[in-house]
């Protein structure tokens, strides 16, 4: 090597290209890996494009799709030089070998630059009639691309029309790569605003298409098939006889090896079983699903997840569907955590008079693992079929008494939460555990299991003989409890005192002025200026306030909205089904309207369950701001998207950061200056992070009457005004 | 024109969403530290440097709990496999579960490439990784990706494109596309043969009395088909398929609760009256997988006891039972027993094979070669435990058993009948091999009830000596009087 040349001769760039235009052939073939491989790890080669060019022509096929890789990587940086390339290509495409047709016409499409664009068509409009099938198919495919470019070549060509005719061809995989060159186009036209063009390109599926690709279903490629199954679920039946028709012709896909047309088959015949109205043939089609569904639970753990996301979806819809299967839905030690908990929903769903021991007995078993949160889920689980077996509800207390008596700190304090919930259904049912709850006291220090805690003693004050001095031991440290503990504190108090006011006025008295006057938290001072009111205005209607009779709660059968659920059966094996979130959420592309803000607004009441999901798109909003890495600029329409769609989210992601601040209120305060932040509905009390959440679970105080009287409230603005208080102190 | 115009100006303004469709926007191989091995974007809508945001998000991310994730409108799939990630990104509403599917062929078509995949062997290969990628992925969408029709034309040598090719080539590209596209038409043998292997991976949970959690079998029919011209094979076992659940109790059937095919198979044949027909690819391929889980036949019992003495020491006594028949046979088991975190020492008694204590797993190996049918073996040791500030209990996971048993069946599956038809005087020889196996997924377990109430006593004199066990982080515990 000679290192006294100047400066831009040296390096490894110059060496390639001096091997790039070596005279031997394999020296230049090398020269054009090390370059790919240059390529790969992110240097920049794009300086040797005229060097690799020259290589382009070759009958060497793997240099030659070396040179093709090379070229689509670069041809939008380096225009004008790619027209060097075009000949070569064009007389590619007349080649006598096949493959050498096809790469041809495949890497032409893959270019994207605009200069080469026009001289796509000619050759386009050779192979797509070409006689071989492999060069057919591969010229399917480049019309679509073409359409990505410059939708009006596509148009002004015919290659549409084209494309519509070889969706009759005689090759299955023809067909396939026809229906999904035809659905992308129909994808891409379809987000346009609407023009007569932009209609033309849609993809009507009539009922010619429809023979033709229940024909070529049974033929093509499983990945043709997946594409050809897509297309037949957006087909609008005629009668319910073409709908019978078109899941019986399907269903044999369910026993295909790959799972993503196990799905793909199983999304078709939900959506046309909606049109089916003879009870039997529902039945029957419901009953040859089962296998198939137990069956993707052996596939790999990832496409199992998919599964399982899915299934939990299909019982939401039919809950008939794995009715005898709990079992196979145990856990394995060495499944995945996502795995686990997913299964841990779904057998709670499959929960029946008759598995329920078996049921129990596992989540008894999974409670003492080591992963914290899948045994505070197992714990939770275990609340749930509590609650939604009631024949089962006492086996479920006696397990979760078992697990107390562990003094597995996590686990004492999971079953404590879950206890108020059952408390909350089965009122005055399971009095006699509270002593074992109450003696676990000084092992809880989660704010939830706090609060939960102090819950069931205000609610049960009047049998519990120590209350007071139960309660007597948090008021005494109020202030340096979270926000959820004081609230519940205040509360129980006040019930206390209701239920006892002889002995308990003293504590009452000293847990209204802690609260006014030392608690930085406005909720809390609001909930205990409004206590006072109530009990030195009318006693009578404070009891009627403070004690009203709660609905009991019972487990949402449906974790999203039924029209959701609908939207995302349609979606079976998509992205959305797995989110259980309509698609609109995370694609974050502009496409909000009015309608679907509303539409959120509504999901936001029924988050609980599906909140996980949520939490990651949120998280991946967050990052998006930080990292900006789109190609497209950015504009109007999008910015008002991802607004939007930040918008709805927000509030999930300060439910994630819950989990580990202890004070999630401070920030949300500091945001919303305090006000409307009422802990008084169910909603409300779930998006600031309160100890309960989901809606029908929260045993919030009947504050609700509270919430129309702010102007009750005096000290909102000025904790530190004094008269009213001196007030409300001489009446007791 | 003006219309075409308009439309153009559109297209600059608005970003393209992609809400329905499933194109796999890029496709990235990633080692261990975040490098990138294998970039290839598919769509113009991602630059590079999304891979960066995978690195910061998934790969230098200790706690991710799912195999997707979402940023922004880019979905992340990955699937790790060795000391790589192999990742998709999507930016739209994609069909997971094509991505994740197409993400283990591209791992399968690796492995029967390179013979392993690994950080090495993608490195070593990356050129021929390009031309497959390539190949069967086009716009994003899959395509052609049967491994043996994928090596008839991308090969390690490059192919000339000479004279000679260019009919060799008309016919594997018809064969690619074709609907018989696993298949040559032209395949020759001067013995036609076809050897079935019924492979049975038993799939377990046991619990520590001994009651059957859960047990079902995951079969697997392969196939290796010598045979020349394009014969019609029909294939018979002797299940009783599950469909209607009211007809159990069929004989000697083996009842089937599930079967998939191999794309040969005609699916609606199958559908209709229960043959299975076929026109086999030439060589290795799986004919069919079938799931079962009645009347499944334990090959392998194990019973252990393990008691905890004291904080200080576990003591083990596992004995293991081969419940077929005498005649077979079962080789290479190996159990893993666990053990606590804070094992220093494990001593191990065994009567047959070897027992060793593996401190990096936490557990006991013990390798048995051979066992005969009916043949129990007892393992017998120690395992001494260091004082530990750790105060989480042992959570106790369960003991984990491989074997392989021949000629053994454990859902009772039985060949019935392979026949082959094709023109002419066609003979051919068929031969039938049986094996049952567990692989990671037959598992005892082994807490039992006892253990918990004594696992609460013990906790209790922890908490009566002072020193309360506060196993949870964050919030903290305020002292109370």
């Amino acid at each position: 090597m000679n290192f006294s040349r100047a400066a831009p001769r040296k390096g490894e760039n110059f060496e390639l290209r001096a091997d790039l235009n070596s005279e031997y052939r394999d020296k230049r073939k090398d020269a054009i890996k090390r370059v790919i491989a240059n390529m790969t790890v992110g240097k920049d080669v794009s300086g040797l494009f005229p060097d690799v060019l020259k290589n382009m022509q070759t009958d060497d096929l793997e240099q030659k799709k070396l040179v093709y890789l090379y070229l689509m990587n670069y041809a939008k940086s380096q225009p004008e030089l790619v027209i060097l390339a075009v000949n070569t290509f064009v007389k590619d495409t007349d080649d006598p070998n096949p493959l050498v047709r096809a790469l041809a016409i495949r890497t032409m499409g893959c270019l994207r630059a605009e200069k080469i664009i026009d001289y796509l068509c000619d050759p386009l409009q050779k192979c797509l009639r070409d006689e071989n099938p492999y060069v057919r198919k591969t010229a399917a495919l480049c019309v679509a691309k073409l359409y990505d470019l410059k939708p009006e070549l596509v148009m002004d060509n015919g290659f549409l029309e084209q494309l519509q005719e070889m969706v009759s061809d005689s090759n299955p995989m023809v067909v396939a790569n026809a229906v999904t060159a035809l659905t992308d186009i129909h994808v891409s036209a379809s987000s346009l605003p609407p023009s007569p063009e932009t209609e033309k390109a849609f993809f009507v599926i009539t009922q010619t298409t429809l023979q033709k690709l229940l024909i070529a279903l049974n033929e093509c490629s499983e990945w043709g098939r997946v594409a050809i199954l897509t297309a037949l679920a957006r087909y609008k039946a005629q009668d319910d006889q073409e709908s019978e028709h078109i899941c019986e012709r399907v269903i044999p896909q369910f026993q295909h090896v790959n799972g993503s047309v196990v799905l793909a088959a199983m999304k078709v015949v939900m959506i046309h079983m909606r049109n089916v109205h003879r009870e039997d043939i529902v039945k029957q089609f419901t009953r040859k699903m089962a296998p198939p569904l137990v069956t993707l639970l052996a596939s790999p753990p990832e496409v199992q997840w998919v599964a399982l996301r899915n299934i939990n979806l299909l019982l939401q819809k039919r809950n008939d569907v794995l009715s005898n299967e709990m079992r196979v839905f145990f856990c394995k030690y060495n499944d995945p955590l996502y795995v686990k908990v997913e299964k841990l929903d779904i057998m709670v769903r499959l929960a029946g008079d008759s598995n329920v021991d078996a049921l129990l007995s596992e989540l008894k078993e999974y409670a003492s693992e080591v992963d914290v949160d899948f045994v505070r889920k197992a714990v939770k689980a275990i609340g749930q079929t509590a609650i939604k077996i009631e024949s089962a509800a006492e086996r479920c207390v006696n397990v979760l008494l078992d697990l107390i008596s562990t003094r597995v700190s996590y686990v004492v304090q999971e079953a404590v939460v879950v206890m108020k919930d059952i408390f909350r259904k089965y009122p005055s049912t399971y009095e006699g555990v509270i002593p074992t709850l109450c003696a676990n006291l000084d092992e809880l220090d989660e704010p939830e299991a706090k609060a939960s805690l102090i819950w069931i003693i205000g609610e049960y004050a009047s049998k519990i003989d120590n209350a007071g001095e139960l309660l007597g031991t948090f008021v005494d440290t109020f202030v340096e409890e979270s926000y959820p503990v004081q609230l519940q504190t205040l509360t129980a108090v006040v019930k206390l005192y209701m239920k006892k006011p002889d002995s308990a006025q003293a504590i009452v008295q000293r847990v209204l002025n802690i609260a006014t006057k030392d608690c930085d938290s406005p909720d809390v001072r609001d909930r205990a200026f409004i206590y006072w009111r109530l009990l030195s205005a009318d006693p009578a209607a404070a009891k009627s306030v403070i004690l009203a009779h709660r609905p009991p709660i019972s487990l949402a059968r449906t974790t999203v909205s039924a029209a959701l659920l609908d939207e995302l059966i349609s979606e079976i094996s998509t992205l959305a089904s797995v989110y259980h979130k309509p698609p609109e959420t995370f694609i974050g592309r502009g496409r909000i309207g009015a309608e679907d803000v509303q539409r959120l607004a509504a999901e936001q009441e029924d988050e609980g369950m599906t909140r996980k999901a949520l939490q990651t798109v949120a998280a991946g909003q967050q990052a998006e701001n930080l990292l900006d890495f789109d190609d497209t600029p950015a504009d109007e329409g999008r910015a008002s998207g991802l607004a939007a769609t930040t918008f709805t989210s927000t509030p999930a992601a300060a439910n994630l950061l819950a989990g580990t601040s202890a004070n999630p209120l401070d920030d949300l305060v500091s945001i919303f200056g305090g006000s409307g932040l009422n802990d008084t509905r169910g909603g409300a009390s779930n998006v600031n992070g309160s100890p309960f959440p989901g809606g029908v679970m929260s045993p919030v105080a009947p504050a609700s009457a509270a919430s129309p009287v702010p102007s009750f409230s005096p000290g909102v603005t000025s904790p530190t005004q004094q008269k009213p208080q001196e007030d409300l102190l001489g009446l007791f | 024109m003006e219309v075409l115009d308009r439309l153009r100006v559109a297209r600059g303004l608005v970003a393209r969403p992609r809400p329905a469709g499933s194109p796999t926007t890029a496709f990235f191989i990633f080692n261990q530290k975040g490098e990138v091995l294998i970039s290839r974007l598919y769509r113009t809508d991602l630059k590079r440097s999304i891979a960066d945001v995978f690195r910061i998000h998934v790969v230098s991310n200790i706690d991710v709990r799912a195999p997707i994730i979402t940023m922004g409108s880019a979905s992340f799939f990955h699937v790790r496999v060795n000391n790589l990630y192999v990742m998709a990104v999507t930016k739209n509403n994609a069909n997971a579960a094509l991505v994740f599917e197409f993400c283990y062929r591209f791992i399968s078509i690796a492995k029967s490439y390179f013979g392993k995949i690994d950080e090495e062997s993608v490195k070593s290969n990356f050129v021929l990784i390009y031309e497959l990628i390539d190949e069967i992925i086009d716009f994003g969408y899959p395509q052609n990706s049967e491994t043996d029709t994928l090596k008839t034309y991308i090969t390690t040598e490059s192919i000339r494109a000479s004279p000679a090719a260019v009919e060799e080539s008309s016919k594997i590209t018809s064969q690619a596309t074709g609907a018989i596209s696993w298949r040559r038409p032209d395949v020759k043998y001067k013995k036609n043969e076809a050897f079935v292997d019924v492979v049975e991976t038993v799939n377990l949970i046991m619990s520590a009395k001994g009651s059957v959690l859960r047990a079902d079998v995951d079969g697997h029919i392969l196939m290796r088909a010598y045979l020349t011209g394009t014969p019609e094979c029909k294939f018979g076992l002797n299940d009783k398929l599950v469909i209607d659940q009211s007809e159990r109790g069929m004989s000697d059937a083996v009842e089937l609760d599930d079967c998939q095919f191999h794309q040969c198979v005609r699916l609606n044949e199958f559908d209709s009256d229960r043959t299975i027909s076929f026109i086999p690819p030439d060589g290795e391929f799986e004919l069919m997988k079938y799931r079962s889980t009645s009347n499944v036949n334990l090959p392998i019992k194990v019973i252990p006891t393990i008691t905890e003495v004291g904080t200080s020491q576990v003591t083990y006594i596992v004995s293991i039972r081969a419940t077929f028949n005498s005649k077979l046979s079962a080789t290479n088991v190996v159990l893993r027993i666990p053990t606590p975190l804070n094992t220093t020492t494990a001593e191990c008694k065994v009567q047959n094979g070897k027992a060793k204590y593996m401190p990096a797993e936490n557990v006991i190996v013990w390798k048995i070669p051979r066992m005969q049918g009916g043949q129990e073996c007892t393992l017998s040791g120690t395992a001494q435990l260091t004082a530990t500030t750790h105060r989480q209990a042992w959570a106790r996971p369960p003991i984990d058993v491989d074997f392989q048993v021949l000629m053994f069946t454990a859902s009772g599956l039985l060949v019935r009948f392979l026949k082959v038809f094709e023109k002419g005087n066609y003979h051919s020889i068929k031969w039938v091999r049986y094996l049952t196996k567990a692989n990671g997924g037959y598992q005892i377990r082994t807490i039992s009830n006892v253990w918990m109430s004594f696992r609460s006593c013990l906790v209790m004199c922890r908490a009566i000596f002072g020193r309360k066990g506060r196993t949870t982080s964050g919030a903290s515990l305020i002292p109370r009087n």
